[in-house]
């Protein structure tokens, strides 16, 4: 429904005339992947209509920035499945937030794939996955703690990657706004699974809790636009770094992610 | 669908102190706000009647960013009524989320009023008497609304921001109400698949929602919505 309100919007907006190039509006809709969708846009009628393009990245950007979130939903669907299925890890109480990840994790894989593809690219294969890293968390599928660990780790490090990775989707319509929207959800995972550790929903300072510290280096940022905010609220400055959740370079994300990448 | 939900929330909290038809005028009334608004575009933004004037955010990316200035209001001046007398056996961990989100909210709306600079809308007045603020229920399911509301805010303004600096701490603020929005959800119903519950994460998609300030797709626009909170109410003429 939701995918075909966009579809009824974009075309609209071509109807009364508004600059979208062809290739805008296409990414408009396909940005929710859905091959059904894909056939009710009326190319005919869309190239017939004037071609202004507004500013924005090629289709192959937009890939390569979908293929490296691909690779991370890969990662999280991966982890949450073998969470899933392994013996007396997760506590019964616990199974349906899980559940509930996992369920986003799959379809966040399958929505990627349908777009990426549909953009005319390519979608990574799964890579091998080795979430002991080498050995750093054996107890990993055993140790609840651990597990939880590793999973606020995979959830924070996803919200981080998803910001960063926003400003190179600038001017790709719909696509951008699919993902803002994977990124919300990354955020809401985080909180339930940090507050499953006992902690605060939103990260404070830059602590990390046990985790390695990379994944929470220059979250205690208090400078936005240039404004110092501690200066200019009344909140405390803890509460300014908390208000803030920082980007990370798609390089630092996958350094992260690299250890518990085999292949 | 989902926009029907979350307009339920609304309604379920709005139902209970103020009545069903008194939540029909507020409705009404915030309607014909925007009507007001809208007829008055690019003149002066007119007067919305004998309870103030109308306020309207502007267009392009200050309008976006005062958008979200009006919501921040909103949802800062809701919090401090919270933490003012917290509703009846609130716990203490209860009160300490309520306290953290309080001062990211001002947080927000402080940075907002900065950044905007002479481009800011004006302070706006509020009228939380739908709000029973003793009761949990009605305390909680408030915040979640506004929340959850902030969430799609953010989500669907996103593509129309043009500024990549704009657009990357519009990211930064939206990923914290995303956070607020779980724990909230967690609070009112504890361990459960609510936190991104399937009324506002499509279930098919993983897809977070998304709407644009003058939506009406499913229920009345988010414009439309915070007017119901609001004595100064806004209009965003400009915006999608």
């Amino acid at each position: 429904m939701k995918a075909l309100n966009i579809i009824e919007e974009a075309y609209s907006e071509e109807v009364i005339g508004k600059n979208f190039s062809r290739r805008e509006t296409l990414t408009k809709g396909l940005g929710f992947g859905l091959k059904a969708a894909l056939a009710m846009i009326p190319l005919g009628i869309l190239d017939a209509v004037g071609n202004k393009a507004k500013a924005g990245p090629t289709n192959s950007a937009i890939v390569t920035v979908l293929n490296f979130a691909l690779t991370l939903e890969w990662l999280e669907s991966t982890y949450y499945k073998m969470g899933l299925s392994a013996n007396s890890l997760i506590p019964a109480a616990d199974m349906v937030v899980f559940a509930q990840i996992s369920k986003h994790e799959t379809a966040h894989v399958a929505l990627l794939q349908t777009t990426i593809t549909s953009l005319g690219g390519t979608p990574v294969a799964s890579p091998t996955f080795d979430f002991t890293a080498g050995g750093t968390y054996s107890d990993v599928f055993t140790n609840y703690q651990t597990f939880l660990a590793l999973s606020n780790a995979f959830e924070d490090t996803g919200v981080r990657a998803y910001k960063g990775a926003a400003p190179s989707l600038l001017g790709a319509g719909a696509v951008l706004t699919a993902a803002l929207d994977i990124h919300s959800v990354e955020a809401r995972h985080a909180s339930e699974v940090r507050r499953l550790r006992g902690l605060k929903g939103w990260i404070s300072n830059a602590e990390p809790n046990g985790l390695p510290p990379a994944i929470y280096a220059g979250e205690d940022n208090t400078t936005q636009l240039n404004i110092n905010v501690t200066t200019v609220t009344t909140a405390p400055a803890i509460s300014v770094t908390e208000a803030f959740d920082e980007p990370l370079a798609m390089s630092a994300v996958l350094a992260i992610a690299g250890p518990f990448i085999v292949s | 669908m989902k926009e029907q939900k979350l307009h339920n929330y609304f309604q379920e909290v709005l139902h209970a102190p103020v009545g069903r038809k008194g939540f029909l005028k507020y409705t009404a009334f915030s309607g014909a706000a925007v009507m007001l608004g809208l007829s008055s575009c690019k003149k002066d933004h007119g007067s919305g009647g004998s309870t103030g004037t109308t306020i309207d955010v502007g267009s392009g990316d200050t309008g976006i960013l005062n958008f979200a200035y009006a919501l921040e209001q909103l949802e800062a001046a809701f919090y401090i009524k919270v933490n003012a007398s917290f509703y009846t056996n609130a716990t203490t961990a209860e009160q300490a989320i309520l306290s953290d989100i309080m001062n990211h909210e001002i947080t927000h709306r402080d940075f907002f009023k900065s950044a905007l600079g002479s481009g800011a809308i004006g302070t706006l007045q509020f009228n939380f008497s739908s709000v029973d603020f003793t009761s949990r229920t009605s305390v909680l399911a408030t915040a979640k609304a506004l929340e959850d509301t902030g969430v799609s805010a953010y989500n669907g303004a996103g593509q129309y921001i043009t500024s990549s600096d704009y657009l990357t701490v519009a990211g930064k603020i939206v990923s914290v109400e995303a956070r607020h929005a779980a724990a909230i959800r967690d609070l009112i119903n504890p361990l459960s698949a609510d936190f991104a519950g399937d009324d506002v994460v499509s279930a098919s998609t993983g897809l977070d929602f998304s709407r644009t300030p003058n939506s009406t797709t499913g229920g009345p626009s988010i414009v439309a919505t915070a007017n119901t909170f609001l004595t100064t109410k806004i209009s965003a003429t400009q915006l999608p």
